[in-house]
């Protein structure tokens, strides 16, 4: 076995071991604490900030244009696809115009 | 909702509603897909390799952040290192969804598990704030078809990779934030949103300027957290109605 396909399957078992260790812990205990509740209820949009912030911080015109309308669309519209397909044509006209 | 098992064809119809919902994961991710397929050849993978990783370790970000590693030469425990700590954010994942899926036979949560991706836990959460169940069958439905076409994505990006010329152009780069941010504005009613997310931000993009990346994800993550769990908690509660 290349080291490269261990390298793969030690990030995959680990991988799999985040998927499934948070239920295993968690499920040791029999009531929720509020805060605890209160933390998890914020895990999605606490992760996923993350993932845009520092990229709208890097960002140039296009990149903020691009956020900017997604997130107002977003604001109007429930559906992804909409806001995604609004932020990528922003992105790449603008990127075609001031690049 | 009643506890009855499923008739076959509400397993199904549920299946269908399942991979209805991975459609628009399905377009959004493709790009991505195609792109790490084309770095991985470029960072000397082999296509079997490369769809290997996709197949095996199901996380876009983890496998972007692994290539470009790999790239630089580093000690492959450094390596598996960084996979797990740009995926570690699924153990908060898991424990959320747990809660949803506690009364699942066991042999069903360990292979749902491995399907918990970002857009599979968002889909699910959503599902679940519109007053619908989330059962292996319609969850089944939307990891499936995700699961297949980031591989086919891979593989594709493997082959075709290098007749893709001007990516930046394309937007293909930025196309990942612009769709992280589309699942941040689905959660907007949650309580505390606001505050969560502005403290995330400003956290992830500090530890990006000091620590560096892959850690910003789990400790821009962990203050946003922060706030949730240290708000006051009737003040969260009233928000909620």
């Amino acid at each position: 076995m290349s080291t490269t396909v261990a390298i793969i399957l030690a990030g995959a078992v680990l991988t799999y071991l985040t998927r499934v260790g948070g239920h295993i812990v968690l499920s040791r205990f029999e009531r929720i604490h509020p805060r605890v509740e209160a933390g998890l209820n914020a895990v999605p949009a606490a992760v996923l900030a993350t993932l845009v912030a520092p990229a709208a911080y890097h960002g140039g015109p296009a990149e903020i244009a691009a956020l900017v309308v997604a997130g107002l669309v977003a604001l109007g519209v429930s559906g992804m696809m909409t806001m995604f397909l609004a932020g990528a044509a922003v992105l790449i006209l603008l990127r075609q115009l001031l690049g | 909702m009643s506890t009855y098992v499923h008739s076959e064809t509400s397993l199904r119809s549920d299946f269908l509603d399942g991979m209805r919902a991975g459609v628009p994961v399905v377009v959004a991710s493709a790009p991505f897909g195609i792109l790490f397929g084309a770095l991985a050849i470029d960072n000397g993978f082999t296509v079997f390799q490369t769809v290997l990783m996709s197949a095996t370790i199901f996380a876009g970000a983890s496998q972007m952040v692994g290539l470009d590693l790999f790239g630089q030469k580093v000690a492959p425990w450094l390596i598996v290192f960084s996979i797990f700590a740009v995926n570690f954010r699924h153990v908060l994942y898991s424990a959320a969804i747990g809660r949803r899926i506690r009364h699942w036979p066991t042999a069903k949560k360990v292979i749902a598990f491995f399907f918990l991706v970002d857009p599979q836990y968002a889909e699910s959460e959503r599902r679940i704030a519109n007053g619908k169940d989330i059962g292996f069958g319609w969850y089944m439905g939307l990891g499936s078809l995700v699961y297949v076409f980031w591989i086919l994505d891979s593989l594709v990006g493997a082959v075709f990779g290098q007749m893709i010329s001007n990516t930046e152009m394309l937007g293909l780069d930025f196309l990942l934030p612009i769709y992280f941010l589309g699942l941040v504005m689905g959660f907007r009613n949650r309580p505390l949103f606001l505050p969560v997310v502005l403290a995330s931000a400003l956290g992830s993009v500090v530890a990006y300027q000091t620590v560096g990346s892959p850690w910003h994800v789990s400790i821009g993550a962990l203050v946003g957290i922060a706030v949730a769990v240290l708000a006051p908690v009737k003040a969260s509660v009233a928000r909620r109605q």
